[in-house]
């Protein structure tokens, strides 16, 4: 690929991380005043925690995101003079609307979290730059779906690359996804102008979730995109299976929208039955992550029969561990293990309760977007970036001891909030004494001092991430690092209706219309049309 | 398409396990009525709280022997009634509204949790079998002062 095409690919890895740095060290404060270090006399908790969720959750995702499903899609539909226009605009108006919200946040004028529940109401100019960044993120699918075009034109009946379709869907799916949230800065942004009186709180909250959930698959995706066919490419073996492949990224696309009531089922306005219809299409979810396990399995079983190993500890033995890109991928692997049983819990409507909006629930997305996603993405880039630049990563053990240490503070961080969580501590919360008013509290400490350890040694190990991608910048590390998208052997024997991206999406339309067509019709039906004021209570 | 037999299998005891989780929920929430705070149509003007019966008046009503109502609101960053007590195995019906932003309802030691909207009216019902002081607390970030807002349910023996 050529240089030009890589500065376009670098240029969003480099916002994601800028986000990520900056990001990670407000979590490490808020960790230390759960812990009861009296730190927030020093800084706005509030305020940090709002950056922390949109700076890691929402730019750093999305930015990394976009980085390699634009990479898969240009490596493998190769083009001579590809127009990059529409690339680069996506990216400036992504940079500008993070920008414009990161500004407001950091002012102090948009501390709502980001959930940005209404009817706190923040600057115009957050949600207008939360918009910019969504919407630009709508070109870069527009970019994809040109290069699948382009494709197709010069090469008719031929399938398209498997890791420019994956890129594809992922991207069609986020399309889906945010229009949801599109829809709820239609009535945002004309309140917090001033232009509107009042806001609909249970209708901004059903918008929001429709988005909410699809965005976890958003980021699944952008990592499954990595394990699926950067994973086989670092272990010299073609993808396990194009079909399989194909159905699990099709799969997530009718699987991921109509769910998002599973976030609400606390919400009073929302009958039970419509509740337990979007817990029921949310378990299915089960069948592609299972396919995924089993597709990963394979894949570790063919590259150790390569080299003429069998059996579990063969397979085990033969697989690269010394690979810093590898081995973080894996640990990433062992962290959705977990993750994945926690969802469960969240999910069974009855359980639910036990743990809703408890720190339960971020020991979970720590060990779902925090472990498996950001920790697949930190590894790829100890082999991507040095690729897009030209050079090689000089200390490859200290990247390895780094994915390690990641993996191992975010564990211990994880396994502490979920304890808290258990015992009833809630999340989003600066301090935890309550006045020293309760015994039950009161044991809530131990664990978030155990939870400010993990997330001590996740800092440490992010500081020397920095540290090993610094190690890349030095004339003497000029060279060649081998990365790629592998594809299957045999990628003409899937069938023709995994190779259309339009019937999928008829299907999650469809399905998206059966699971809110209840509750939406409830909340004007016989909920009250309420309009709040809007309130700035920080 | 080939796909292989353990492939086959694998597929077979995902959607097994997926059914089964979905029919467990579906049954208990039919058999035993487990189901989560949702109220249909229960509903009040947050401009008119403070005038609209029982909530003018919040606190704690007995109904019947060891069965009470209680009454509260949330308003940045406090619950009222602030402290209520009741005798052990005493069962309490939780009615909670929002006069301002989304609060969260919850006592932590007992399976009390849900989200307070504006507009809404939300019931969650618990028995109280074990003497104690129970913390209830705003689970859902609500402000500055969220973390100081709490309230306290007495259970004497």
């Amino acid at each position: 690929m050529i240089v030009r095409e890589n500065r376009l690919i670098l240029a969003h890895v480099w916002v994601a991380l800028g986000a990520m740095f900056v990001g990670t060290a407000f979590g490490l404060l808020q960790v230390y005043s759960r812990a009861g270090a009296h730190v927030t006399q020093f800084f706005d908790y509030y305020r940090l925690l709002t950056a922390h969720g949109v700076l890691l959750a929402i730019v750093f995702t999305t930015f990394f995101i976009c980085a390699i499903a634009t990479y898969a899609t240009y490596s493998t539909i190769p083009r001579v003079d590809r127009p990059l226009w529409i690339g680069w605009t996506a990216w400036t108006i992504m940079l500008a609307g993070t920008l414009m919200a990161a500004v407001e946040i950091l002012a102090g004028n948009a501390t709502v979290l980001y959930t940005f529940y209404a009817p706190l109401k923040a600057s115009p100019w957050f949600y207008l730059g939360a918009t910019l960044l969504v919407a630009g993120s709508w070109l870069v699918m527009a970019d994809i779906l040109v290069q699948m075009h382009a494709f197709k034109k010069a090469n008719p009946g031929k399938k398209v690359p498997l890791p420019s379709f994956i890129s594809a869907v992922t991207f069609v799916m986020w399309f889906i996804a945010t229009l949801g949230v599109a829809g709820e800065m239609l009535l945002l942004i004309p309140w917090a102008f001033g232009w509107t009186s009042g806001i609909d709180v249970h209708l901004t909250r059903l918008l929001f979730w429709y988005f909410g959930h699809p965005l976890v698959y958003f980021w699944i995706m952008g990592a499954y995109i990595i394990w699926y066919t950067v994973l086989p490419q670092m272990l010299e073996i073609p993808v396990w299976s194009d079909s399989l492949t194909r159905l699990t990224f099709l799969l997530l696309l009718p699987l991921s929208c109509p769910v998002g009531i599973h976030h609400e089922l606390m919400d009073p306005g929302i009958s039970p039955v419509w509740k337990i219809l979007q817990v029921g299409l949310t378990l299915a979810v089960v069948l592609p992550s299972l396919m995924t396990a089993f597709a990963l399995f394979a894949t570790f079983e063919n590259a150790a029969a390569q080299k003429g190993k069998t059996g579990f500890i063969g397979i085990v033995g033969a697989l690269p561990w010394s690979n810093p890109a590898f081995c973080g991928i894996a640990l990433a692997m062992i962290l959705f293990i977990f993750g994945g049983f926690g969802g469960i819990v969240n999910a069974s409507y009855s359980m639910d309760i036990l743990v809703h909006n408890t720190m339960w629930v971020v020991g979970h997305f720590h060990i779902t977007v925090g472990g498996p996603v950001a920790l697949t993405f930190l590894a790829v880039s100890y082999v991507m970036i040095p690729k897009l630049t030209g050079r090689r990563l000089m200390t490859p053990r200290m990247a390895l001891a780094q994915v390690f240490g990641y993996f191992v503070g975010m564990s211990i961080m994880s396994i502490g909030m979920h304890v808290e969580g258990l015992l009833g501590a809630p999340r989003r919360t600066a301090t935890l004494d309550y006045g020293g008013s309760s015994t039950l509290a009161a044991s809530w400490e131990a664990w978030a001092i155990l939870a400010a350890i993990g997330g001590t040694i996740v800092i440490a190990n992010i500081i020397l991430y920095a540290f090993c991608l610094a190690s890349c910048a030095g004339i003497q590390s000029r060279g060649e690092t081998s990365f790629g998208f592998a594809q299957a052997q045999n990628p003409e024997e899937s069938p023709w209706w995994l190779n259309r991206i339009d019937l999928w999406a008829a299907a999650c339309i469809v399905l998206v219309v059966l699971a809110y067509a209840g509750p939406i019709w409830q909340h004007f039906h016989e909920g009250p049309i309420y309009l709040a004021p809007g309130y700035r209570t920080w | 398409m080939h796909v292989p037999r353990f492939e086959k299998i694998w597929i077979g005891i995902s959607l097994a396990t997926m059914a089964a989780f979905f029919i467990v929920l579906v049954t208990l929430a039919i058999a035993s009525d487990v189901n989560p705070p949702s109220t249909d149509g229960l509903t009040i003007d947050p401009a008119k709280v403070s005038q609209t019966p029982p909530f003018d008046k919040p606190g704690l009503h007995q109904i019947g022997p060891r069965l009470y109502e209680a009454y509260y609101v949330g308003q940045v960053f406090q619950w009222s009634p602030n402290e209520i007590t009741i005798p052990a195995g005493s069962t309490v019906r939780f009615f909670v509204t929002s006069v301002d932003v989304v609060h969260g309802f919850s006592i932590p030691d007992a399976n009390v949790n849900a989200e307070i909207m504006p507009g809404w009216v939300s019931e969650v019902e618990h028995t109280f079998a074990r003497p104690g002081d129970y913390l209830i607390i705003c689970n859902q970030y609500c402000g500055a002062g969220h973390a100081n807002m709490y309230a306290h349910v007495k259970v004497t023996p």
